[in-house]
């Protein structure tokens, strides 16, 4: 049942994007048509799960060597490794897969979603309700944070499409009214607050 | 070049927040107050002024194939050293602005300055382009900063200039820093004519 919190409180309630601004740069950098922003979303799931379990690995071990001052570097150096390592792998195991996600997996080592959700988990402070951090509970966050990631991407994307063909006054053409409607888009999800609470009543948690 | 032009290119013509928009998640992230857009603001500054200066030093004895990742690496040891810097003088500033700080590291400002000016500059040169680029993103946040607070609770800098129960609480939440920096580019660029 606490995974099932995890996972509604990451996509909705806590969305990485629209309420902790991580991932803002191919948020709006990638937006423009509804197909890339799924090829994307779907190159930041495969990468978050993957960074999220080697990094939580690599915590233990410098916990276990006393070097927790030395995460910054490692994790950087890590996810920049094995981006690298899984652009090699698709392209070998599946071309098809790697044709698709291609151009973005570059893009996704200096993402700071992928960073921060690694650090987060690492630290253990990603749930709110002081459920005890291991990896499995970690894992399960990082997939909702991609999914979370990927929603508000598409639904950006959707709505810029449209925008496109809209009349819009000269001043806020371009990238501020795509802030602006980023703006209404974050307000939308502030519906959601306060479900995690709820749920977690429902549950008995 | 001279130096006043490379400092005033930073501020203005290449402002990193209005101009390049780079830098979106610290940008959006820790402007729910003045005070906290300002903090970090000089923290992305100092990085970037030794981040700089250092890959200049360096530029020739890093083979071209590995540029990118000896960068990271410099970068991230500057900020793992501005972290440790911050929690023994700074407690409280670093814990306001928490993730934010060693997200410096994947700041594309940093890398983008390193690539597209330290690598091709002499050190004074590109000490010059750090503080000038830093002080642009410092102004940048600071100005937005002080816009959302001055809404949303009616303060600037924790000076009070209306009651809070006027203030639009809105501004202080996520939406309304998209909304305001949506709103600020635009006059920005009306007002600088960019």
């Amino acid at each position: 049942m606490a995974y099932i919190l995890i996972f509604f409180s990451a996509i909705f309630v806590n969305n990485i994007v629209l309420s902790q601004f991580l991932g803002i740069c191919p948020f709006l950098g990638v937006s423009k048509k509804i197909d890339t922003a799924l090829g994307m979303s779907a190159a930041v799931a495969f990468v978050l799960t993957i960074a999220t379990i080697v990094t939580y690995l690599i915590q233990k071990l410098l916990e276990a060597y006393d070097l927790v001052y030395l995460q910054t570097i490692a994790f950087i150096l890590v996810i920049a490794a094995l981006v690298q390592m899984v652009e090699i792998v698709l392209k070998k195991v599946s071309p098809s897969l790697y044709q698709a996600l291609g151009v973005f997996l570059p893009l996704i080592t200096t993402n700071c979603c992928i960073l921060g959700v690694a650090i987060l988990v690492a630290q253990g402070t990603y749930n709110s309700q002081g459920l005890e951090p291991n990896l499995i509970s970690g894992v399960v966050y990082a997939v909702s944070t991609a999914i979370g990631f990927g929603l508000a991407l598409t639904l950006f994307a959707g709505i810029r499409e449209q925008l496109e063909m809209m009349d819009i006054p000269a001043g806020v053409k371009g990238t501020p009214v795509a802030l602006i409607v980023a703006g209404l888009l974050a307000m939308a999800f502030m519906g959601f607050s306060g479900v995690d609470n709820g749920l977690a009543r429902v549950f008995g948690i | 070049m001279n130096y006043l032009k490379i400092l005033l290119n930073g501020i203005i013509k290449e402002n990193p927040t209005f101009v390049l928009l780079l830098g979106m998640c610290p940008t959006l992230g820790t402007t729910s107050s003045a005070i906290n857009g300002m903090s970090m603001g000089l923290a992305t500054m100092a990085v970037l002024i030794f981040s700089n200066l250092i890959i200049s030093l360096i530029k020739s004895l890093v083979p071209d194939m590995v540029r990118i990742p000896c960068y990271i690496v410099v970068i991230a040891s500057l900020v793992t050293l501005l972290q440790m810097i911050m929690q023994a003088y700074t407690p409280e500033v670093y814990a306001s602005l928490g993730l934010f700080i060693p997200l410096i590291v994947v700041n594309c400002i940093i890398l983008g300055r390193a690539e597209a000016f330290a690598a091709k500059r002499g050190p004074v040169e590109s000490i010059f382009d750090g503080i000038g680029i830093g002080l642009g993103f410092t102004i940048a946040l600071t100005l937005l900063g002080a816009i959302r607070e001055l809404l949303g609770t009616g303060r600037i800098f924790g000076l009070e200039l209306y009651s809070e129960n006027y203030g639009m609480l809105l501004f202080v939440l996520a939406p309304g820093a998209f909304i305001a920096l949506g709103y600020l580019i635009a006059v920005v660029k009306k007002v600088a004519k960019i």
